[in-house]
């Protein structure tokens, strides 16, 4: 299976990442040799099998509803890049 | 306090157990001990870049601490007053922690790692945050934004990946011990190319809180040290449950150390024939065959077993990780830590431009095809395919466990390759994996000790595949095989 420049592009949206004209057919053509080593799995016969999300087919284990963090937010946002009055910044949004 | 170079390089080269005796009888101090290494790392860093940041002042500062506390008699842990590095991963409070990225270059984490706090309590001196593959995606710790870390048995090679800086800070005696990370074969691999011991847990063994996620169902920490038994000493501070990780396990926690010297008779050990198919080095298979020979002559039995789906392990692997990964790294988005780009037009050029200048070539690779396989249309034929042939993968080593104690093979098909070798070849670096990445897949223990050299003197090591939770059988026979030969002992002679 390869991967075409629409394709690429269209990813890199969902990703969120900026890749510049010039970079797409590269990402294309190695996304496609990845995607060749996956097209392996095809000939699989896995009819009936589940999926193993887990190794140890394990549920997440659930605890009381109780309060066990206490507020850091001050520590929190002291390495953050922009902040003011106890809210993260970002560009505008709407106008 | 002065040294000559025989006293530091004395203390520099004992085991974790002989610095701890040598410590409480007083010996030599903690301080003695802190400096020793701090002078090693001093004079060989330049050369090696096993770390991203030394810890130099504090770790001063704490040895100081420790060694009143140890006199006190408030503190008796096996790992009071040793010191050891971490893996850029795992969250420091108050110190740089990287995960090898660019756009982490200024995250000073607020909270320790569960593993952080652990070691912290045992007293262990920290002496800095080891160099690793960018988000620990890669093989030969040539994908870290602080450079390429070197092999201190020969510069101009990989030390392997991702956890490549501690693999070469141990195998240098930049430090005794490290914590790695390994999510298909980033503890056993570069451990394989720097001639040292290190084991991945059973997936769940140890607790993930505070460790910088990249693949969720896979990442697993562990250890890294010149023998098992320092794994041991070292496994037994950080495993067990942490509240704070919902895929950590419950499963109670053996003493790692007390079984170390149990005989290795009627051991049965299986041996994959994949594992020694065609891509295996000829000297790689020469050596791991001689060293599994060296256990039957102990009185072990030898089989055969077959993992017929080993072989899709790579491609399973290549599907899931880099989907939990693309998952797991949207949290870069320049909003609550780490870098920004400069001058955002408006969010989402924000979001796009802080992550395509603060992510590395091959980490956006990855975030590439893992949003593709999750992407609408790809999902069934992708994602959910590889989970299920995860599970064939799965129930081979099942099987094969019902005949056999533990598995034996190559941890890599070779020995430690040069730099810039794969470093173009995506594909050529995923397949250096081959061998590691089934044992994680099944969430399986796995271990790496070294077994010897090539002809050009690079160090071979072998992977030793327990059953889940059975790293207190990996342990021991791991040092049983310690015990006869002196393979783990032998330092880079261009770093003695």
């Amino acid at each position: 299976m390869s991967i075409s420049i629409d394709e690429v592009k269209k990813v890199a949206n969902l990703a969120r990442l900026a890749v510049s004209e010039d970079k797409v057919s590269e990402y294309a053509n190695s996304l496609s040799n990845i995607l060749v080593l996956a097209d392996q799995l095809e000939a699989v016969d896995t009819t009936g099998i589940l999926p193993l999300a887990n190794p140890h087919d394990a549920l997440q284990r659930l605890r009381e509803d109780v309060v066990t963090e206490t507020n850091h937010r001050a520590e929190y946002q002291k390495i953050a890049p922009e902040v003011e009055d106890g809210l993260y910044l970002v560009p505008q949004v709407i106008d | 306090m002065s040294h000559t170079d025989s006293t530091s390089g004395a203390l520099t080269s004992l085991s974790i157990k002989a610095l701890h005796q040598g410590i409480t009888s007083g010996q030599f101090s903690v301080m003695e001990v802190t400096q020793a290494y701090l002078e090693r790392i001093e004079r060989f860093e330049p050369e090696i870049n096993a770390y991203i940041t030394v810890t130099k002042e504090s770790a001063l500062a704490s040895a100081v601490t420790i060694d009143n506390r140890i006199r006190a008699g408030e503190l008796s842990n096996p790992l009071a007053g040793i010191p050891y590095a971490l893996k850029d991963l795992y969250c420091t409070e108050g110190v740089l922690t990287t995960s090898g990225s660019k756009i982490l270059h200024n995250f000073i984490s607020p909270y320790d790692a569960h593993v952080t706090t652990q070691l912290k309590k045992a007293g262990g001196v920290l002496l800095g945050k080891n160099n690793m593959d960018e988000f620990a995606m890669g093989s030969s710790n040539e994908s870290s934004a602080y450079g390429c870390v070197r092999n201190p048995w020969n510069p101009e090679y990989v030390p392997g990946g991702s956890s490549g800086g501690g693999a070469a800070a141990v195998a240098a005696r930049l430090a005794p011990m490290v914590l790695g990370s390994d999510t298909g074969g980033s503890i056993r691999q570069p451990a394989s190319f720097c001639g040292i011991t290190g084991i991945k847990p059973t997936y769940g063994r140890v607790s993930r809180y505070g460790m910088i996620a990249f693949a969720s169902s896979l990442d697993q920490c562990g250890p890294m040290a010149v023998s098992a038994e320092d794994c041991a000493l070292t496994l037994n501070a950080i495993a067990g449950l942490d509240e704070r990780d919902s895929t950590c396990s419950t499963e109670p926690v053996p003493d790692y150390t007390a079984t170390l010297n149990q005989p290795l008779t009627g051991l049965r050990i299986g041996v994959p024939k994949q594992f020694f198919a065609e891509g295996l080095n000829n000297e790689v298979a020469t050596i791991i065959q001689a060293a599994i020979k060296a256990f039957e002559l102990q009185g072990a039995t030898v089989k055969e077993i077959d993992l017929p789906n080993s072989h899709l392990a790579v491609p399973v692997y290549y599907i899931i990780a880099p989907a939990e990964a693309s998952s797991n790294l949207s949290r870069f988005d320049g909003v609550r830590y780490g870098a920004r780009c400069d001058n955002p037009q408006d969010l989402t050029d924000m979001y796009k431009r802080t992550r395509a200048e603060g992510f590395g070539e091959e980490v956006k690779r990855r975030i590439m095809i893992g949003t593709y396989a999750l992407s609408a249309g790809y999902y069934d034929a992708y994602y959910i395919k590889a989970q299920q042939v995860r599970r064939l993968i799965k129930n081979d080593f099942v099987q094969a466990f019902n005949d056999v104690d533990v598995i034996m093979g190559p941890c890599a098909p070779t020995a430690a390759f040069k730099l810039g070798e794969k470093v173009n070849d995506p594909v050529a670096m995923y397949l250096e994996d081959l061998y590691t990445i089934p044992v994680s897949l099944a969430g399986l223990p796995g271990m790496s000790i070294p077994v010897g050299f090539t002809q050009s003197g690079l160090p071979v090591g072998m992977q030793l595949v327990g059953n889940y939770f059975d790293e207190a059988r990996l342990l021991n026979i791991a040092h049983q095989y310690q015990q006869l030969t002196d393979w783990h002992t032998r330092m880079p002679a261009q770093f003695a």
